[in-house]
């Protein structure tokens, strides 16, 4: 579903789009404890501040969107809550992440098993130079799967769960670097998908797609949506106003506001969330 | 989803390799410091003044020194670079400048293939071009062969450099009106020379360091010489000669020897890495 | 609507600029042609009068005139065989260490380290060889038990020097060499591939195979040059090989390899078929050594894409 932008300098969405758009969601569960939730976090590359005191509740099985300008932490603060943000350099953590009630950054927190969890859908689709089989299948047998059947029942699941079965199933094992970015994009989400996480952090993963790609991702969020909790980061505000149910502003590291995304769009409370969504920067 | 057991072979699994790449690091550290530790600790005690300023004595009296030879390494890698960097450079120029067109391609490949061809081998083409017309060995011939290994890695080294030469500064020039010799040779060259100067420094004290094809080029000389067309001692050939032979003292003068080439090579390994981390942080805004 | 290619002016390029620097860069192409043909050349009478027995044959005695360099070839497999084989293993895992495990405050001094193990000259190794690898060597020789003693591996006196110590040496030398050009293949491998396993619970061994995957082709390549490296050494081979033409499967015995027996005996070559046995040898060593960095570069060239892949020069250089 491709919308124009109505003229003028408002709302990406009116008031009236948003709700029809809510109207066709199931209502979210009720839900008692918040599935990830940043309590004062603070996040130090060296050198410098990425995320200053951020307060963050994370539903489960809703979807939560990530707005703000370039670089003001989005990527950072994802990445840290399945701890992809500290590979490669020393990082800093004030405050606590949340998974599950259990801070992920205690000592003796088993890395391997959070990610496993956590799943990510990276901004660039970064499949491995294998088969279409064997990047799905890489979580499964690392994890522990071996037997071929096992494999082979998992893989169709997690590509049909991605809408990329039908396209691929008479040649998986051809190579993944072979196809387009919009279908590499859901390999790699078929491979998120096949070690049956919990949560989904998805990283502005349709910044390097096609329209139509684009919305065939969004589509399959809304069907990820009734298993799994998905966090994701997008600088695209009319596509967190499709797919999310919360919204939060940041802004240079700062959490500025979050709330229900149709609030944010339509009323928000800080005058700096509005001049972000009206463009009057970022 | 995995049974624990299998969740703690997966870590151990990772934890041995991890060890496994650091017992690596280790064992290469172990013969370096070894080697260091071996030839400082003979060579430092043996240097003393003599080496550096006498020449060799004859069979079986001690004393005497290397100087001749240490002058003669100079005299050779001077006169390999002044025939190898013209012709590396400009050869670097023209492979960088027109580096699509086949001939830089295979330029390109001759000279990886010209790096990887052993020393001894460059040695034996030497001989053929430089002593066997001539009857004799001589210094040129050995400032051949050394300038022939030069080649390649000051080819190399331009091409690299010029092409990290910002196109704006191509840009500037040629708006101007400049031409394309004119550009490269008023503009882009001396933005890359630091740069190329340091990996011709490298390059010297690499083939200062040889010693395979020096062995029937300029072969070796006990006596103080300068003559180009004469056979010229050089370090490395002087150390080997000591070092085979049955003599302690000659023993004792080639740790002294050595130690000069590894005190060379570490001046040199830190002057460039100075050097370059220099030039990366002038290239950085 | 035809859109014509803007030709490239000629006032701008002056014609002495491309024709001149090219003439120059083809020297280089020149040089690798020549030092072919000269070494054919000068192997002619050898191959005339031996053809193909002289690499069959393993009597080498210059007196009677008689060549046969198998022993030659032997040695050269042989000791480049075991060294690579203990290098191998030993660079990889350096350059895994450098490039992904080390603790950053660590990485630049170690691989400033490494760098400098490969600049050291080669007689240097040698010496270290003679004074103190091959005593250790005699040493082990007489700690092995009298069964093991008698296998073919391991006969023959306590000498000390022989094809063991010399793979040694050699291993001591192509590790720094192989472990730079390994360590830059795994710098180009992406690293979204490893965030990739990482975020999908790899532990560190599982994501660096992954991108040792990645770099497969390169990551072999690095080997191969190394093997061309080992096959080309001279200096610190002949200083502790030993120097005898036999061929023997003991790692104790003394042997001899192609570029050791060009380095000692090519000045005392009195008449010309010795001088031409020594340069056909000569010749097959630049034939192989030249084929092994072909295939190796091709292998490199290939994992970055198609793009020429930066190999570094600290290490690309010829064999002493």
């Amino acid at each position: 579903m491709i919308r124009t932008l109505p003229p003028g300098k408002m709302m990406p969405q009116s008031p009236e789009a948003l709700s029809e758009a809510r109207a066709r969601r199931p209502e979210a569960p009720a839900i008692l404890a918040p599935k990830v939730e940043l309590r004062k976090m603070s996040f130090h590359y060296p050198g410098r501040q990425a995320l200053q005191d951020v307060d963050l509740s994370v539903p489960e099985r809703q979807v939560t969107a990530i707005i703000g300008p370039s670089g003001c932490g989005k990527s950072t603060l994802i990445k840290s809550i399945n701890r992809i943000a500290e590979i490669g350099t020393n990082v800093q953590v004030g405050g606590e992440v949340l998974f599950d009630g259990r801070n992920v950054y205690a000592p003796g927190t088993d890395l391997v098993d959070l990610r496993r969890r956590i799943g990510m859908l990276f901004q660039k689709p970064n499949p491995f130079p294998k088969s279409i089989f064997d990047n799905v299948a890489f979580g499964p047998r690392i994890h522990g799967k071996q037997s071929r059947s096992e494999l082979e029942a998992i893989v169709e699941k997690s590509l049909k769960q991605a809408a990329l079965w039908e396209e691929v199933q008479d040649r998986l094992h051809t190579s993944a670097m072979a196809l387009s970015g919009g279908q590499q994009q859901r390999v790699c989400l078929a491979r998120v998908l096949a070690v049956d996480p919990e949560v989904i952090l998805m990283d502005e993963p349709c910044s390097a797609l096609d329209p139509i790609s684009t919305a065939r991702i969004e589509e399959l969020i809304e069907e990820l949506r009734s298993r799994y909790t998905v966090v994701i980061v997008t600088h695209n505000m009319q596509q967190a106003a499709r797919v999310s149910d919360r919204t939060a502003f940041l802004l240079s590291g700062i959490l500025v506001e979050v709330d229900e995304t149709e609030k944010i769009f339509t009323n928000p409370s800080d005058r700096r969330t509005e001049d972000y969504i009206t463009g009057r920067f970022g | 989803m995995m049974t624990t057991g299998r969740q703690v072979r997966r870590k151990i699994v990772s934890g041995a390799f991890v060890v496994f790449c650091a017992l690596a690091v280790v064992s290469a550290l172990i013969p370096l410091g070894f080697i260091l530790f071996f030839v400082l600790s003979r060579g430092i005690t043996s240097l003393d003044l003599a080496f550096f300023t006498q020449t060799p004595k004859p069979v079986g009296e001690a004393g005497g020194g290397m100087a001749n030879a240490m002058v003669g390494t100079f005299i050779l890698i001077g006169m390999a670079a002044a025939m190898a960097v013209p012709v590396g450079i400009l050869s670097g120029i023209y492979v960088s400048e027109y580096r699509r067109s086949s001939l830089a391609s295979a330029v390109r490949f001759s000279a990886d293939v010209l790096n990887g061809v052993p020393s001894i081998v460059i040695g034996i083409f030497a001989y053929s071009l430089a002593v066997l017309p001539f009857k004799r060995f001589s210094a040129f011939a050995g400032s051949l062969a050394l300038g022939i290994m030069m080649i390649p890695i000051i080819i190399r080294t331009t091409e690299e450099l010029l092409s990290l030469v910002p196109p704006t500064l191509r840009e500037g020039s040629m708006a101007l009106g400049a031409t394309r010799a004119g550009t490269v040779f008023r503009v882009i060259l001396p933005a890359a020379l630091p740069g190329i100067l340091t990996g011709v420094l490298v390059a010297l004290a690499r083939i200062a360091g040889e010693t395979a094809p020096l062995l029937f080029t300029s072969f070796n000389n006990r006596y103080w010489s300068t003559r180009l067309d004469q056979p010229m001692a050089s370090l490395t050939v002087q150390v080997y000669t000591y070092a085979l032979s049955p003599y302690d003292d000659w023993h004792r003068q080639a740790w002294a020897g050595a130690t000069v080439l590894i005190a060379a090579v570490l001046v040199f390994s830190v002057l460039s890495r100075w050097a370059t981390r220099r030039l990366e942080r002038m290239h950085q805004p | 609507m035809i859109v014509k290619r803007a030709s490239r002016s000629r006032s701008d390029e002056g014609r002495w600029f491309p024709v001149g620097t090219g003439l120059i860069a083809s020297c280089c192409v020149l040089l690798v042609a020549g030092i072919a043909l000269v070494m054919v050349h000068g192997s002619w009478l050898s191959i005339q009068k031996f053809g193909l027995n002289f690499w069959r044959t393993s009597t080498w005695d210059p007196v009677s005139g008689e060549f046969g360099a198998l022993p030659f070839l032997w040695g050269t497999l042989y000791s480049s065989l075991i060294a690579m084989l203990l290098a191998t293993p030993v660079a990889l895992g350096i350059a895994i260490f450098l490039s992904e495990l080390s603790p950053f405050a660590l990485r630049r001094p170690l691989v400033f380290l490494t760098e400098l193990l490969a600049a050291i000259p080669s007689i240097v190794y040698g010496m270290w060889g003679i004074f103190v690898l091959v005593p250790f060597v005699r040493k082990l020789q007489g700690l092995c038990p009298g069964w093991l003693r008698e296998t073919p591996f391991f006969k023959g006196p306590p000498l000390g020097i022989g094809l063991l110590a010399a793979a040694l040496v050699l291993a001591v030398m192509v590790v720094p060499f192989s472990a730079s050009v390994a360590r830059e293949i795994l710098k180009s491998v992406p690293f979204s591939q490893r965030e990739a396993a990482y975020a999908l619970g790899a532990t560190r061994w599982e994501a660096i195979r992954m991108a040792l995957y990645y770099g497969r082709t390169g990551i072999i390549g690095a080997i191969m040059l190394g093997l061309g490296r080992a096959l080309g050494e001279t200096m610190a081979v002949t200083m502790v090989i030993g120097n005898n033409p036999q061929i023997s499967l003991s790692l104790f015995a003394p042997q001899y390899t192609m570029a050791a027996v060009i380095a000692n005996e090519f000045t005392e070559a009195a008449d010309d078929l010795y001088l031409h046995a020594l340069v056909e040898i000569g010749l097959v060593l630049f034939i192989v050594t030249v084929l092994i960095n072909a295939l190796s570069r091709l292998l490199i060239w290939r994992v970055g894409g198609g793009r020429r892949e930066k190999i570094p020069l600290a290490p690309a250089r010829a064999a002493q």
